[in-house]
């Protein structure tokens, strides 16, 4: 679906009431697109909004340091003139995480250039390699933001040409100029635009910034000189540095000299940890009921695992989602239900007769059968508006069954999570995947959990259910909103009684313990795992195989896979007993061959066995005798074939004997 | 300021000596001397800080700016050679013939060494070269013995600026006083600040700046009125381990000068909490990018042969290693296949082969905890070298319940 718009931002597109009729009868992949889109421009809008709040604190205080520094400078007491010649630095550290720190410059950048200084260069290490590249850089994006410096570009791009050219130079003088002129001219003219904060400065002398993404790519060299070169400059170019670290501030120390750090007045600003970040993601993407979709606990564990194992990237897990949404959406015809209520009742009414006979071939939907009468049963199966009837009943259970199960399982978390050695784990996702593979009451962790939460005291326990009653307030839903009342009125009685120590259990264990049950049915009520829910398959995604394989490649299996069995991607070469035909390429050949000898291969003797093998193929007699001299284009392609297997890395030439290769690899077939 | 007498201003009529060398250590006055010399007595000059000429165009072109004007300047052709120069130099001088000596000044010299190799004699010689009454003044950290190429040159004049003495720095230091209190009195402050600092520090730079940072805290005790100005040894008590403090903190620059400024208004309990930059060392690694640094340390540190023994399930035999020394000879350079095939047996559970693997490799590679030895280019069998100390990687294994000394050859 595409806008106009040119905004990033969340566009829903309501289906056409007419189209629908039409198009689902047979084929409704148009309504799953549609559907998997707008979900997803949701959640990314939502995500979007979630990590500026995330990121809020931390770019608010750097804002605050750049105008505190630019503010400062403009100071005439002494001490601060005094000091005039460090530069402004902040050490923002932002974790490993890499992929996702685009998005903190970019909103970064934004956020100064609307209330600070309309002067934000950010440069990057790999754009930068040596200090005349910095240089360039730094200028073009400084002054690109307010004039066209097309000559300027010129200028060092071309070196060779011979050409006059103006005094222009790639030095920060010209910048002062620049910098100079432009000042100038803002006094003169229209000052302050918008906005016009208290706390912000005196608009005629905003500072310089200049960014630097990621400080630990960048030859230490360069840098240094360019920090040298720019305190030169300082008393006339309201310079400030902000320095991308992903690892820690002390490779600050270790990239410069204490000549060049000396020149810096560096503050450290730490970002929030990704696993935070993460947590925070977690609980506002997965963790709710307000999207339809949901992944199951195998997939869920796939995408954890590459956070958590490879790249601690929450935008990369996010990708992750937006992969397994479009996967369901386009594997599943049935995902056609996974949405708003409404949308999905009135999308049941449209089924085929096709989907409703894959609903009735449903794992979920046959056990709820088994379930029924024999006449119901007989009626589900033969009568297609009562089978819609029943999936409307059904498809709302369902969304009670989330409504319930996301507060319950908070709950529950709240009361496990401070306990000690966190037998239901410490984060809220943990025990999401204890719940999801099977009966959380039936875990020997559960049973312990129960254990220690009976031995809490008072106050803790007290505060633990109360935290529980926020959890619940807001829910919208009968047997939250009975739980609610149950649990409150579990609490007054719990405060009102005295714990005392004796022999007999004193009101306030019994109290305690009745609390405890109480907790134990919801858990028992509502945690069930969502595969023992009827039609789950609907919005649960489960495919955790296709995740892993698109998000984490493994390049040497598939190559292995290819050569080893050729027919797994050219369909044409598919044999019966599925072993490499004759007529596959000769690479695969070859390797086949290859995977019969040690560790020297006789080169000579691989070629007799290459020709037999292909002969046959054309359908020769291998025993006749002129095709026992190999042919000159049997030979070639041979020469091709091991060339190739030498490049892919799986043998090499060696110096031992002369007429062999060296297998690199162990195993044979 | 006592070197102004050594360099002697040439009559007008007879060249002056071509070239001047001037060495020092970091502010010794060399280029503020200079500086104050050339303005006062208003000669001709163009100043050239060699660290910001990325190109030699640059320099060129300051130096005609400043003798000639921008015209001459913009005569320069796009990438100009040392002969250009000298041809639009000496044109330009035949039009405006020099009255007095022109002095080009050179900051960070060293830097030339770097360039072309005919640069730095051709400078020495230029005013053969353009035969125009022209000195060049080098400045540098670096002495002369240094800089002399193989082929030889001409030899400039030398000139030594030794280092201030601690009277001398007193002195220097006490000019620029705080101007709502008395000479005598800011002369005393910078007395007690020499007292704890000139052991560790004789940067008048570095001195100067303590003395901006930590002026407002000496004058404390006499804004409450508890002190008078002249008693001397009260505000030394009140100063002095405040001073020790700074010496470990912002001098080393592990807090920044603003930073102290706010732990100073803030009272002592609260300033514990501010921590330096090296305080900061943990990173937070992904799972398998800890085991991936693990292993690529066990594989800079311990000899290949001994792969085997940590490595394969055989009993070790025993075998005295030479102490530390691989630790004392720094990481080595090893190849992606072993350090794979370390990684493999010891990360704990069964790993794929998975393209997330190889990208963590290389951005281990960009964060700088690993550097790759062999060029960029090298696509074959690229060899890298593990760069994190051994507090670091033991951190590390911690996290991840490994303990790496175990496998480390030398603490066997």
């Amino acid at each position: 679906m595409t806008t106009t718009s040119v905004s990033k931002g969340c566009f829903v597109f309501k289906p056409s009431a007419k189209k629908k009729k039409k198009t689902l009868s047979l084929d409704n992949s148009e309504i799953r697109f549609k559907l998997c889109q707008d979900l997803w421009h949701k959640i990314r809008a939502d995500t979007e909004v979630l990590q500026d709040e995330l990121n809020r604190k931390i770019l608010d205080s750097l804002l605050d340091f750049t105008r505190k520094c630019s503010s400062t400078r403009q100071h005439s007491d002494w001490a601060s003139q005094m000091r005039a010649s460090e530069i402004p630095t902040a050490a923002l550290v932002l974790g490993v995480n890499v992929p996702d720190h685009d998005m903190t410059f970019q909103s970064l950048s934004e956020l100064l250039q609307q209330s600070v200084t309309p002067h934000v260069a950010s440069v990057q290490a790999k754009e930068c390699g040596a200090l005349k590249h910095l240089m360039k850089r730094v200028l073009e994006r400084l002054m690109d933001t307010v004039v066209t410096v097309d000559d300027e570009e010129e200028e060092e791009t071309e070196q060779t040409s011979t050409q006059l050219h103006k005094s222009v130079h790639c030095s920060l003088s010209t910048l002062c100029d620049w910098y100079n002129a432009k000042t100038m001219k803002s006094k003169t003219g229209t000052p302050g635009k918008k906005r016009s904060s208290p706390v912000r400065d005196d608009p005629q002398q905003p500072p310089v910034v200049i960014i630097f993404k990621d400080l630990e790519a960048f030859n230490p060299k360069v840098l240094q000189d360019f920090i040298l070169i720019c305190s030169r400059y300082v008393e006339r170019l309201p310079l400030m540095f902000i320095f991308g670290i992903a690892t820690s501030p002390s490779t600050i120390q270790h990239m410069l000299p204490h000549s060049v750090s000396s020149l810096l007045c560096i503050e450290l600003f730490q970002s929030l940890s990704c696993t935070q970040h993460l947590a925070t993601v977690i609980d506002k993407l997965i963790l709710t009921p307000q999207f339809p979709f949901k992944l199951n606990g195998k997939v869920m564990q796939v995408l954890m695992s590459i956070f958590l194992y490879h790249d601690f990237s929450v935008r990369n897990f996010i990708k992750g989602v937006q992969l397994a949404l479009l996967e369901h959406f386009h594997s599943q015809p049935l995902s056609v239900l996974c949405c708003k209520k409404k949308e999905a009742l009135l999308n049941v009414m449209q089924l085929s007769h096709h989907d409703l006979e894959s609903i009735r071939h449903l794992l979920s939907f046959r056990r709820y059968v088994e379930k029924q009468e024999p006449q119901e049963q007989l009626n589900l199966f033969r009568d297609d508006t009562h089978l819609k009837e029943v999936c409307q009943k059904l498809i709302k259970d369902l969304r009670k069954y989330h409504k319930n199960y996301y507060p319950v399982l908070r709950c529950l978390h709240t009361l496990t999570s401070s306990l000690p050695r966190y037998p239901l784990g410490k984060q809220v996702r943990e025990l999401h995947l204890i719940c999801l593979e099977k009966n959380v009451w039936e875990n020997e962790d559960y049973q312990t959990a129960m254990k220690l939460l009976k031995m809490l005291a008072k106050d803790e326990l007290i505060a633990s259910l109360q935290r529980c009653v926020e959890i619940l307030q807001p829910v919208k839903s009968k047997k939250m909103k009975k739980a609610l009342v149950e649990l409150e009125e579990l609490l007054t009685l719990l405060e009102m009684n005295e714990s005392r120590r004796a022999k007999k259990l004193s009101p306030f264990e019994v109290l305690r313990n009745e609390a405890l049950e109480f907790i134990d049915g919801l858990v028992k009520s509502h945690l069930s795992p969502p595969e023992s829910q009827t039609l789950n398959e609907v919005c649960y995604y489960s495919s955790s195989a296709t995740v892993r394989r698109h998000l984490n490649a493994t390049p040497r299996t598939s190559i292995q896979a290819a050569l080893s069995s050729p027919y797994y991607y050219l369909q044409s070469l598919k044999t019966e007993d599925g072993t490499v035909s004759n007529a596959a390429p000769d690479i695969c050949i070859a390797y086949k061959l290859h995977l019969e000898c040690g560790r020297l291969i006789n080169l000579y003797d691989w070629l007799e066995a290459y020709a037999t093998v292909v002969s046959a193929a054309e359908g020769n007699n291998p025993d006749s005798d002129n095709v026992r001299k190999v042919e000159e284009v049997k030979h070639a392609r041979f020469i091709q074939a091991v060339s190739e297997l030498e490049f892919l890395g799986f043998i090499k030439s060696t110096k031992q004997k002369t007429d062999h290769v060296a297998r690199l690899t162990w195993g044979g077939c | 300021m006592t070197h102004f007498t050594h360099i002697k201003m040439c009559d007008l009529h007879i060249y002056s000596y071509p070239s001047i060398f001037i060495y020092g250590h970091r502010a010794s006055g060399k280029s503020h001397v200079m500086h104050v010399l050339l303005k006062e007595l208003e000669l001709p000059h163009a100043t050239v800080s060699c660290v910001e000429c990325v190109s030699v165009a640059l320099l060129f072109e300051q130096v005609l700016l400043s003798f000639f004007g921008c015209d001459a300047a913009s005569l320069l052709p796009r990438s100009p050679s040392l002969s250009d120069f000298v041809r639009i130099y000496r044109q330009q001088c035949s039009q405006s013939p020099a009255k007095q000596t022109r002095y080009i000044v050179m900051e960070k010299a060293e830097l030339l060494r770097d360039t072309d190799a005919n640069l730095l004699p051709a400078l020495l010689r230029l005013q053969e070269l353009v035969e125009d009454n022209v000195t060049i003044i080098l400045l540098s950290e670096i002495v002369w013995d240094k800089f002399r190429p193989n082929t030889g040159c001409f030899e400039p004049l030398l000139l030594h600026f030794p280092d201030y003495s601690k009277g001398e720095l007193q002195q220097i230091l006490s000019q620029d006083r705080h101007p709502s209190y008395t000479a005598e009195f800011y002369s005393s402050y910078i007395n007690i600040l020499l007292g704890v600092f000139y052991s560790v520090c004789r940067d008048l730079r570095e001195l100067r700046h303590l003395a901006a940072l930590n002026f407002s805290k000496f004058c404390e005790p006499l804004a409450e009125g508890k002190v008078k100005e002249t008693d001397t040894h009260k505000l030394w008590r009140n100063i002095e381990p405040h001073l020790k403090k700074a010496m470990q903190t912002v001098y080393l620059r592990e807090v920044s000068s603003l930073q102290w400024e706010q732990m100073q208004q803030m009272e002592e309990k609260e300033s514990g909490a501010l921590r330096g930059l090296s305080a900061h060392t943990h990173v937070e690694l992904p799972y398998y990018s800890k085991f991936l640094l693990i292993a690529a340390y066990l594989a800079s540190y311990n000899p290949a042969r001994t792969d085997k023994r940590f490595f394969l399930k055989v009993d070790r035999f025993n075998f005295t290693p030479k102490n530390l020394l691989n630790h004392l000879l720094g990481p080595k350079p090893f190849p992606l296949d072993r350090l794979l095939a370390i990684f493999y047996s010891v990360v704990d559970n069964r790993v794929a082969p998975t393209a997330s693997i190889f990208s963590q490799i290389s951005s281990l590679v960009t964060l700088q905890l690993l550097t790759q030895v062999s060029h960029d280019d090298q696509l074959d069998a690229p060899k890298y070298k593990c760069a994190v100390s051994m507090d670091f990687i033991c951190a590390i294994s911690r996290t991840v319940n490994f303990d790496i000394v175990k496998y480390l050859y030398d603490f066997l």
